[in-house]
């Protein structure tokens, strides 16, 4: 059986679909016509739309986006392990542990302010300089370590406001069952503040997954650096746009989980 | 004369510039239960939070079984294992099942694998079958009861309940206080501030009333409720007894 409202909403949502529709088609024809009336559009599709470059080239570039992946896991959990230690030192409230307090401070102050690519630079070039003996000056470890240097305080940062948003009343719950500061934060505070920020984090490993293509300024032929290896090589940009597609088969996924999880947990609070 | 359990002395307490405490003076014998009665903001919740530490007080002495835990800087840890608390709003840690929200405490303070004795509290409390479950799973009144559990877990000698049912929906009230009764019956000491007048006559050893921060009248629950003294009182129980 039909009620009067659902058979109004009915009619609602097969309008809304037919202009949806409707406008979608008219957006796509006037793509499909328009851009290859561009004057420069016969330049552009030969250099960058390339089917036999693209053919070519995608199986190296998808080779060379190992080294990204390699890059980007050997980063997370020291990104996750810093990025913890920082915050739980910005929180710590003993006296004594002042110092760790204002280090955490200054910390994320400094890498938080510095582009990553700035400090990919002044890390990568800086401190291989120094002229340390193999494999320590392999621009692969100071080029993670750049990035493990920037994400950390980033992640700091929200795990802390995931730790400052666990209610008071959970705090003093544990504090009455006699548990001491450190199991209260280990065992109450922490599970359920990483519980509420792994949205964010989320979102921070898509940008990392992204960020790893910095490290080609000073090395590793990772993708971008292929990408940019074969421009020179064939004088055509496709090998670009087959990098971007390559990105986008990870990072598109990556981002609708991240989404996928903030709306669960915007909804599991409401 | 029995020493008593808790003894609390000239107690004073502000937040900033309001003092919602103006010197309590209140003692609880061993065994004893006595309920704590009075409109919203007459401190009944301060005092109680007073009573374990929660909130430190600013002057006068609260006695544990004699030691003065008021005492500015004074270790308040293996104090929070002979007084338990249980709150309005349950406080349940929601990440854990109820029966990991009870087991924590024992196993990280007492070094105790207690679960003979948590087991046995879920079974006499009706929750044997849902010791699994996580907190939002259960009703608001099988929560509190969780809470409970998880505070006599700690085998607590003095429990304060801080408006345990204020919360919870008015048929569910019932299984809560059945709750307390049973530990009446144990001969557990009591404070409760409660806004169930019903179950305070019935039950209490002493009724104290509480008004603007201090304890405007106190006695057996025949006296207080059937011939107050104070106006202050008579006007809140016209009120509240309607």
């Amino acid at each position: 059986m039909t009620t009067r409202r659902a058979a109004y909403e009915a009619r609602q949502r097969r309008r809304a679909t037919l202009l949806a529709g409707g406008s979608t088609a008219v957006v796509l024809v006037l793509l499909i016509v328009l851009v290859p009336l561009a004057p420069g559009w016969d330049g552009v599709k030969s250099s960058f739309f390339n089917a036999e470059i693209f053919a070519r080239t995608f199986p190296d570039l998808a080779n060379a986006f190992l080294i990204n992946i390699a890059i980007f896991a050997w980063s997370v959990p020291l990104i996750a392990a810093l990025g913890l230690a920082i915050a739980l030192a910005r929180g710590a409230r003993a006296p004594v542990l002042f110092p760790l307090r204002i280090f955490g401070a200054i910390y994320v102050d400094l890498f938080r302010g510095i582009p990553v690519v700035l400090l990919v630079y002044l890390v990568g070039f800086g401190i291989p300089g120094l002229g340390l003996p193999r494999p320590w000056n392999s621009p692969y470890i100071w080029g993670t370590v750049a990035l493990v240097l920037t994400y950390s305080a980033y992640v700091a940062e929200v795990l802390r406001s995931g730790i400052e948003s666990i209610h008071e009343s959970q705090r003093n719950a544990a504090v009455c069952l006699g548990l001491s500061e450190r199991d209260t934060m280990r065992y109450v505070v922490l599970p359920q503040a990483i519980r509420r920020v792994v949205p964010a984090n989320m979102n921070m490993l898509v940008a990392l997954q992204k960020d790893v293509a910095l490290l080609s300024f000073i090395g590793p032929v990772e993708i971008l650096r292929q990408a940019g290896i074969f421009k020179s090589l064939l004088a055509n940009f496709t090998p670009y746009v087959a990098a971007a597609v390559i990105f986008l088969c990870v990072t598109v996924p990556a981002t609708r989980y991240a989404d996928y999880l903030m709306n669960r947990d915007r909804n599991a609070r409401t | 004369m029995p020493e008593p359990r808790l003894a609390l002395r000239g107690v004073k307490k502000s937040f900033g510039d309001v003092e919602v405490l103006h010197g309590i003076d209140l003692a609880v014998n061993p065994g004893e239960m006595v309920c704590l009665i009075g409109a919203s903001g007459s401190g009944k919740s301060t005092l109680l939070r007073c009573m374990n530490g929660l909130e430190p007080v600013d002057d006068g002495e609260v006695r544990l079984d004699g030691v003065d835990i008021a005492e500015p800087g004074f270790d308040l840890a293996p104090i929070r294992q002979k007084i338990g608390i249980v709150f309005q709003s349950f406080n349940l840690f929601p990440h854990m099942t109820a029966y990991n929200n009870v087991a924590l405490a024992p196993r990280r303070v007492l070094a105790e694998d207690a679960r003979t004795r948590i087991e046995a509290l879920f079974e006499r409390f009706g929750l044997g079958a849902h010791m699994s479950k996580y907190p939002d799973q259960l009703s608001g009144g099988q929560q509190q009861r969780v809470a409970v559990i998880r505070a006599l877990a700690m085998r607590p000698q003095t429990m304060l309940f801080d408006e345990i049912t204020s919360a919870l929906d008015p048929e569910l009230v019932g299984e809560v206080l059945d709750v307390l009764r049973s530990l009446r019956d144990d001969g557990m000491t009591m404070v409760l501030a409660t806004h169930e007048m019903g179950f305070a006559r019935e039950l209490a050893d002493r009724i104290c009333f509480m008004d603007k921060g201090v304890i405007a009248e106190e006695g057996a629950p025949d006296v207080i409720f059937s011939n107050p003294q104070k106006e202050r009182t008579k006007q809140f129980l016209a009120s509240v007894l309607r």
